[in-house]
């Protein structure tokens, strides 16, 4: 029987069963798909393995940086110095966001003019915020140059101050990100909560 | 014998019947290789495609031996590439030519890319052999980034950190994107584990599809030559074309001397330059991946730099993102960017020859600048050839439009 011999009500039944095979075929197509597409998220193992770390900072000196992982993140702990806290409102101007104004980029309780916790206490992830190279310090001061000593990226030259904080003219668009962390103890911080017991 | 008994009727056709009976065995080889007329005048510029497929062939040969001693953990990966160059017998040739022939597959691909920019390949009717083209340098691209990965060396790493955090870029959905793509909140053993069952499995899978369907679309319309000329337009009594002759004998023994050539080159790096002093292997890479500390001068192999320096062109991360993404998409619309009434470069004016020449230099100068320190008068020359690189595209349809082209001979002409 081809479609010729057909009148309309069986036509529009035709096209009535041809639609709603599809559609449904279409439906239990994606409820398929979607395990699979799950399954491509962090399991449960790389969920627990983001568990937060312990950073011991009791032995840490004035100017001394530790690198730890956090998730598989780099995470930069840097104790600054009084001068290099006292030099941080010099870059104010040259910098994107100097307040840091982008809530994304920390907590609460680091969006003021150190970025901290605690002034002295530095903690930031890094990894830049263009296209997440790990940037290099350079904490030298040099007049000359205008820089206060900072964070320079070897993949694309962006560069940040002793608070994480862009400054203007590079491709990275944000500040360095702060984790969430808190202080346990006065020579222990947790990276990766900022709640709950430690 | 045979063929008597056949035609006073008897049943019986030989071997080959018997097979023809049941799979279009001498169908085939005639419509596409013993009966498939392609011009006589193909150039140097014809071998590119036939060696594209020698290198596919090599990189699907010499990957499945790779697989069966390499490790894709970030544990071991890198540790089993070692035991593959020292351990294995002849390993550290296999693993060359698969290494090596990577950078050579992308060679004769650009190559033949080229080609069809130089003979209008691309132009009606063609359009649709261009695209699925086009969509087999995506895939090799991506098997190629998924490649890089496995090695799990400093470069790897860091380099697959760079080119997934472009997907960052994207607004609002950017950040949990990259996670889905990564499946971990960094690169890791999960990212290392599934960049393998791409690369293995589905891009493989995908490139041997397309290139399938590359070659049936191919001909169905039938080949380009240096002249553009249809020579289906042109035909004896019998329907063959008068300017072509068939694929099989003659432009497969062609073919044959172009593969022996080239293969000669190809071992002749594979024996006495591997690395090509760090372009085809880059030297960070054979440190393993530190996690803790990005190499101080960070690029893409050399096929990928001309994109990369694009990216590295623009002071903003969103919009790089965007314009790295536009060089490497823009050539798809070729066919309608063209406005041309001539495909052959033989027949175009001046305009469309300088832009050719324009387009070429500023492609080799960016893929240049993409392995040099992105600073000073570097970065500067990478937005100057930038803007040549998007203008040859964008103006095309002007410039093609008011170009003066000459009168297309009715059929193929030799010169010298």
């Amino acid at each position: 029987m081809t479609d010729d011999d057909l009148d309309q009500t069986d036509r529009n039944r035709r096209h009535f069963l041809a639609v709603a095979t599809t559609v449904t075929g279409l439906v239990g197509a994606g409820f398929v798909a979607f395990p699979f597409l799950a399954s491509l998220k962090p399991s449960a193992r790389a969920q627990a393995l983001g568990a937060p770390v312990e950073v011991p900072i009791g032995a840490m000196e004035a100017g001394e940086m530790l690198r730890v992982l956090w998730r598989g993140k780099l995470v930069f702990v840097l104790k600054r110095s009084e001068e290099m806290l006292a030099r941080l409102p010099n870059n104010i101007d040259n910098l994107r966001d100097p307040n840091s104004e982008i809530i994304e980029q920390q907590p609460e309780y680091a969006a003021n003019s150190t970025r901290s916790v605690k002034p002295e206490f530095l903690i930031v992830e890094g990894s830049c915020t263009h296209l997440g190279c790990a940037p290099i310090e350079d904490f030298e001061v040099r007049p000359a140059e205008d820089w206060n000593g900072g964070f320079f990226c070897p993949c694309h030259g962006s560069k940040f101050d002793m608070a994480g904080r862009v400054f203007q003219g590079v491709p990275a668009p944000t500040n360095l990100r702060v984790p969430p962390h808190r202080f346990v103890r006065d020579d222990l911080v947790l990276i990766g909560q900022d709640s709950g017991a430690a | 014998m045979a063929r008597i008994e056949a035609e006073v009727g008897t049943p019986k056709g030989g071997f080959m019947k018997w097979i023809d009976d049941r799979f279009p065995f001498t169908k085939t080889m005639k419509y596409h290789a013993t009966e498939y007329y392609a011009s006589k005048n193909f150039n140097i510029w014809y071998v590119f495609g036939v060696l594209s497929m020698v290198m596919l062939v090599n990189q699907l040969l010499t990957g499945v031996f790779l697989t069966m001693n390499y490790k894709p953990s970030a544990e071991l990966a890198f540790a089993s590439v070692e035991y593959i160059m020292r351990d294995v017998e002849w390993g550290w040739l296999i693993r060359y030519m698969h290494s090596t022939g990577a950078s050579f597959f992308f060679i004769v691909v650009y190559l033949h890319m080229f080609r069809a920019m130089l003979y209008g390949s691309y132009k009606k009717p063609r359009e649709l052999i261009w695209i699925i083209g086009m969509m087999i340098f995506f895939a090799l691209m991506a098997e190629a980034f998924a490649g890089y990965l496995l090695p799990w060396g400093q470069m790897s790493y860091w380099g697959a950190q760079v080119i997934i955090s472009l997907f960052g870029a994207i607004p609002a959905i950017g950040d949990s994107l990259v996670e889905f793509i990564r499946g971990d909140y960094s690169i890791s053993d999960i990212t290392l584990n599934r960049f393998f069952a791409l690369h293995v499995i589905t891009l493989p899978l995908a490139l041997i599809g397309l290139v399938f369907v590359h070659i049936v679309a191919l001909h169905e319309v039938g080949s380009n030559n240096p002249d553009g000329v249809e020579i289906k337009e042109s035909k004896d009594a019998a329907g063959v074309p008068l300017d072509g002759v068939a694929f099989h004998p003659y432009h497969t023994s062609k073919d044959l001397v172009a593969i022996v050539i080239f293969l000669m080159i190809f071992s002749a790096v594979i024996f006495f330059a591997p690395e090509m002093g760090g372009y085809f292997l880059e030297y960070a890479n054979f440190e393993p991946a530190n996690l803790l500390a990005t190499p101080e001068h960070i690029a893409p192999v050399w096929y990928f730099t001309p994109f990369y320096a694009i990216l590295r062109a623009v002071p903003d991360k969103l919009w790089g993102s965007i314009l790295i993404a536009a060089s490497v998409a823009l050539p798809i619309f070729l066919p309608w960017l063209d406005k041309s009434r001539v495909k052959s470069i033989r027949y175009r004016g001046w305009m469309y020859k300088s832009a050719l020449g324009l387009f070429v230099v500023s492609f080799v100068s960016l893929g240049w600048l993409g392995v040099q320190p992105a600073e000073g008068a570097y970065v500067i020359a990478a937005r100057i050839f930038s803007v040549v690189y998007f203008a040859f595209f964008l103006l095309m349809p002007y410039y093609t439009a008011i170009d003066k082209t000459k009168p297309v001979p009715e059929r193929v002409v030799y010169h010298g």
